[in-house]
């Protein structure tokens, strides 16, 4: 059970006890939504790397003319063989029409007009993640097989994607940062303003031969109840909104997103947060002290 | 401004520091207490220049000096109780042994009934024995006292001198800043440092008080 530190200022009646939990909610807020997101972000990355890596997709582009899907379905019918040949490959499994309209309905729609488009054929080739695949020579010896027929191992497009997410991570890292330093900079001011509205029992201790820690520590024990009585509340508002983003999330998720749920050390770093923003304030409060003091005689 | 000043107070001596308002008698005890720096000049405290010394090390100097401020420097949100206890929390002493010593020094300057008492409820009298009580409970090597008799009668302030002077004895050096002219003359054995445009001008050497053998 924590024992109540002596104290010799009367900082509880202050204004900064007032509003510092507050902003400190905010900013505990505010930190959870940024980590919160980045955490997610990475975790659909994750999740569609997971999904994709194992599968390659070959396309091929559908025939035109009076016979133009016999054609088209005799050119996945090679292809099929073709990669069925490849050293490595588990399962090959071509997409008709009808399931490849299924597959674009979410952004397409399903009108006659889009039945009507001729749609590249998809085949899904699910490979050895252990097997070590010439994708040059294959996509070769597909192309001389199947006329138009290429051959995509998501690389591009999943660099693309990683690289978005990592982005989004920095810019989630950085918007904590900078809620730092704001909640840092607002300790520092309510630091200095209670140093100046105590002033006289700050001398008066000084005088008798207080240490300098000895005053800075009743104004970061101060600071450090302050943070963790705003960062709780801070995370009390938090639970309400992710629940609410989550259930947004899942009437969104169409087919095409994976699943929006924040991973388990993401909830650990979020009840983190209040943790760390009442030693950050702790932290600030005993150096600003230190800072004012270190100027008196 | 203080200027040419230059004097010793030998280990356990009682001095009274006299001179005009302005004089810069506060000035002086300010740099006693180690509340001022000298911008030039030397202060030699506990074998200590304080020039020289550390920031750091004039806690521990500090300690070893009890202040009775002209204007008391109670902490209103305290009790006389807490006030007094103030010098022994900063040095981490026990509250077992706060709560035995800080009662019965209490007792001692007539306030035994006002352990619980806030400053702003308590007679310029009473906040001055607690200021006392306040600046004397370390037992301090040096004990300074800026107009420790201004706020009382005749008779508190008496008992207050005789409390310096048990002190005295006990080891303790003392400065009793005063314009008091009765009360100086009262304690005519009492070496005095007068001061007055901001130099010392007057040293009374001490002589032994009436009736008191060599």
């Amino acid at each position: 059970m924590f024992r109540r530190r002596h104290s010799d200022l009367p900082l509880a009646g202050d204004a900064t006890s007032r509003f510092l939990p507050w902003l400190v909610a905010l900013m505990v807020f505010l930190s959870s939504m940024a980590v919160a997101g980045a955490f997610v972000i990475g975790a659909v990355i994750d999740r569609w790397d997971h999904d994709v890596s194992g599968t390659l997709t070959v396309q091929v582009i559908p025939a035109g003319g009076e016979h133009g899907d016999a054609v088209t379905d005799e050119r996945v019918h090679v292809a099929v063989e073709v990669m069925r040949k490849v050293p490595g490959v588990l399962a090959v499994k071509a997409f008709d029409k009808k399931r490849t309209l299924a597959l674009l309905e979410p952004w397409l729609g399903s009108t006659e007009v889009v039945q009507d488009m001729p749609l590249p054929r998809l085949i899904d080739v699910t490979i050895d993640p252990e097997a070590t695949i010439d994708l040059g020579e294959v996509a070769a010896r597909l192309s001389r097989a199947v006329p138009g027929a290429s051959l995509d191992d998501h690389r591009v497009w999943l660099s693309r994607l990683v690289n978005l997410s990592r982005t989004m991570q920095w810019l989630a890292v950085v918007v904590v940062i900078l809620i730092g330093i704001v909640t840092s900079a607002t300790v520092v001011y309510a630091t200095r303003t209670g140093m100046a509205v105590h002033h006289g029992i700050i001398e008066v201790l000084h005088l008798i031969g207080a240490h300098d820690d000895y005053i800075a520590r009743q104004f970061a024990d101060r600071a450090f109840a302050l943070g963790i009585t705003g960062g709780l509340m801070g995370l009390a508002l938090v639970v309400p909104a992710l629940s609410a983003i989550g259930w947004a999330a899942k009437r969104l998720e169409g087919g095409f997103l994976p699943s929006l749920g924040l991973p388990v050390l993401g909830y650990v770093a979020i009840g983190m947060l209040p943790l760390l923003a009442a030693g950050l304030a702790m932290l600030t409060a005993r150096l600003t002290v230190h800072g004012t003091l270190s100027r008196m005689p | 401004m203080l200027q040419d000043v230059s004097f010793k107070l030998p280990a356990g001596s009682f001095h009274f520091l006299t001179g005009p308002s302005g004089a810069g008698k506060s000035s002086l005890l300010r740099l006693m207490y180690l509340g001022l720096r000298p911008t030039r000049g030397r202060v030699v405290l506990f074998d200590r220049d304080i020039a020289a010394t550390k920031r750091y090390e004039l806690p521990a100097l500090r300690r070893r000096i009890g202040v009775v401020f002209q204007d008391f420097r109670l902490l209103d949100h305290m009790t006389a109780l807490d006030n007094v206890a103030l010098p022994l929390r900063v040095r981490v002493v026990k509250e077992s042994e706060i709560k035995r010593h800080v009662p019965e020094l209490l007792s001692w300057v007539g306030l035994a009934d006002h352990l619980g008492a806030k400053p702003s409820t308590l007679s310029g009298g009473q906040k001055q024995r607690v200021a006392i009580a306040r600046a004397v409970i370390g037992r301090p090597d040096l004990l300074l006292a800026d107009e420790p008799t201004g706020n009382v009668d005749d008779h508190i302030a008496m008992r207050l001198m005789y409390l310096f002077e048990e002190l005295n004895k006990l080891g303790t050096t003392i400065v009793v800043a005063t314009h008091n002219e009765l009360l100086v003359q009262r304690f005519a054995h009492l070496p005095r440092l007068h001061i007055e445009h901001g130099m010392v001008t007057t040293l009374r050497e001490a002589t032994p008080p009436d009736g008191e053998s060599e």
